[in-house]
């Protein structure tokens, strides 16, 4: 094991290609941040995901497979893997609760457990600054050592802070594996999460008297830090923030949105019942992000891993309306 | 000439001088980004549109008057602690106003807001836009690590809802602020205020602050009987020297004690110096 993580500057022999297994390489994030180490950083890249992946390019290695099957499984059995990025975390808001869970739990789980039998030198999860919760006591920029407290309003977190949880035992159990867990705040870009959802949005829904300071990070940025997060020797817990601070009003104003602003007791009721009838796909316990400060302090990325965010705000907040 | 001049006149009041605010809210340091906020959500524009209205409350309605501004740093780092009365904070306000109205160089003075603020409905922004910030200890060491001027009030809730039949007694001190300014190497500039005392004269009705659970159920003996609006009072500030302290911030409690107590009779004297020279409570 030694000699694979304290080999010199890390650098494996010219001869083989490093290689890396990125789970949930079939979203629109996994595949941004595919083709970036896939071109510009030369690694071999191995999708795990369960879905296809769309405009794969040829020698990018698919494997359409269940995280908690055996094939999964088979793909580390070589011994070959380098290091594991682990993007996989399901919350589709619409799925069976309890099948996202084992998913994502037992998944977590079983693909540590690969990385610790199979001798793979580094683990990267991409977590979210989310895990902290948009709370009314919160200081202006939490840390890493802030408690995770996400899951006590806000049940549909729950799993992420677990396999947050999970990774981090992971790290300090299994000394001979480098792991990172990234904390990015909202990733902005041409991808399908809450945040970049709403902001493209022609009307969003905000709270009456309500506008919170918030923090965005362009997608790129993202597969930057992921890529400092590979190198070998760096472990730790990282937040990730990108340009600065910005009111959500703000980031509406330059977007040249036309926020609808609703008053919170009633805000509440209506979006439940319009995630009922499926107009909307905004969680309800979401509006506590819209409502509170849940900000982070990046200068432990900024300073250990050397991480600086390369887009500014304006090009951010456009990211958005980029196509895919 | 109008019946309100005459009242002034009457009273004593000389005309309020004419601050020049948005220029005084240009000279104001802000570390904004390109969208104009601060990291704490501070921005300059919202900041002089609150400046307008505060400076009518200082100048117009409490006619103000701050001694010893000289003792306000120009620049730098420095955490004001003040004493803590009259039901409702316009004590901040007053504070605040004077380090951004009276000195040459003006001061943007952050001062602590409770934990409820952020989740009540408008003061949940405005007060941040205004530099207004949670009272978290992270918060105030990262203000005084960028230079700022933050304002505490040691006394907290303990202070402002104090009865009036302890005015101008000092309750008792916490000791956080000494700690961030033994950890911040900050200086402490002590400030009495004098008037906010009697600008809600109340009673503190404790079983009614337990039934709604709250930290003081005050009761003033004029209509609407809730302190709401404050009256008229005359404030006046008294700004005093810096003080600098050193020492381990994590010292124990008793250990700070002394510290604590060297800020608290310098501010309590200077309550008695300020309540002598005072003529009358209105003018």
């Amino acid at each position: 094991m030694s000699e694979n993580t304290s080999s010199g500057n890390g650098r494996p022999p010219a001869a083989r290609r490093r290689k890396v297994v990125i789970t949930g390489i079939s979203g629109r994030l996994g595949r941004i941040v595919a083709k970036r180490l896939h071109h510009e950083l030369d690694w071999h890249i191995v999708g795990l995901d369960r879905r296809p992946m769309q405009g794969r390019p040829k020698d990018i290695e698919h494997h359409q497979v269940d995280l908690r099957s055996k094939k999964a499984r088979d793909i580390f059995r070589a011994g070959d893997v380098d290091a594991l990025l682990h993007l996989g975390v399901m919350h589709d808001p619409r799925a069976r609760p309890a099948e996202i869970y084992s998913w994502n739990i037992t998944g977590t789980t079983k693909l540590l457990e690969y990385c610790q039998a199979y001798r793979v030198p580094k683990v990267v999860l991409l977590s979210s600054a989310n895990v902290y919760g948009p709370r009314p006591d919160n200081p202006q920029f939490l840390t890493e050592d802030a408690p995770l407290l996400a899951a006590q309003r806000f049940p549909q977190m729950r799993d992420l802070v677990e396999i947050d949880h999970l990774v981090s035992t992971f790290m300090w159990r299994a000394r001979e594996v480098d792991t990172v867990i990234l904390r990015p705040v909202h990733i902005i870009g041409p991808v399908h999460n809450a945040p970049s959802n709403y902001l493209r949005i022609d009307r969003p829904p905000v709270l009456l008297g309500f506008d919170p300071m918030v923090q965005l990070i362009h997608v790129d940025d993202v597969a930057e830090a992921i890529a400092l997060a590979l190198t070998p020797g760096r472990r730790g817990i990282y937040n990730l923030v990108g340009p600065g601070e910005v009111p959500l009003s703000a980031v509406l104003r330059e977007l040249g949105r036309q926020p609808l602003a609703i008053p919170h007791p009633v805000a509440r009721p209506v979006l439940q019942l319009a995630f009922r009838l499926g107009i909307s796909s905004f969680p309800v316990a979401e509006l506590d992000f819209i409502r509170y400060v849940c900000m982070v302090d990046g200068r432990r990325a900024s300073a250990e891993l050397g991480f600086r965010p390369q887009l500014g705000l304006r090009e951010t907040i456009h990211a958005v309306d980029e196509p895919a | 000439m109008g019946l309100l001049d005459r009242l002034r006149q009457f009273r004593g009041a000389h005309p309020p001088p004419d601050d020049d605010i948005d220029g005084r809210a240009r000279a104001l340091v802000v570390h904004g980004n390109e969208f104009g906020y601060d990291p704490f959500g501070l921005s300059r524009d919202s900041f002089a549109s609150a400046a307008k209205v505060a400076r009518w409350i200082y100048r117009s309605y409490f006619r103000a008057s701050a001694f010893g501004v000289e003792h306000i740093p120009a620049t730098g780092r420095v955490i004001f602690v003040a004493n803590h009365s009259g039901q409702l904070p316009f004590d901040g306000l007053v504070i605040a106003s004077a380090a951004f109205l009276e000195p040459q160089q003006p001061r943007l003075v952050r001062s602590m807001v409770e934990y409820f603020v952020p989740s009540v409905p408008f003061a949940s922004y405005l007060f941040s836009r205004w530099g207004q910030i949670t009272g978290t200890p992270e918060n105030c060491r990262r203000l005084l690590a960028s230079e700022e001027a933050v304002l505490v009030f040691p006394e907290g809730a303990r202070g402002i809802s104090k009865p009036f039949s302890r005015r101008y007694q000092l309750a008792d001190f916490g000791k956080g602020f000494m700690r961030l300014a033994l950890e911040m190497q900050a200086p402490v500039v002590p400030v009495a205020v004098i008037g906010a005392e009697e600008q809600a004269p109340a009673v503190n009705l404790k079983p009614l602050a337990r039934l709604f659970r709250a930290p003081s159920f005050p009761i003033v003996p004029y209509p609407p009987f809730v302190p709401l609006v404050p009256l008229p009072v005359k404030y006046r500030v008294y700004f005093g020297d810096p003080m600098r302290f050193a020492g381990d911030p994590d010292d124990d409690d008793d250990v700070l004690d002394a510290q604590v107590k060297t800020v608290k009779n310098r501010i309590q004297s200077m309550l008695h110096v300020g309540l002598r020279e005072r003529e009358h409570v209105f003018w």
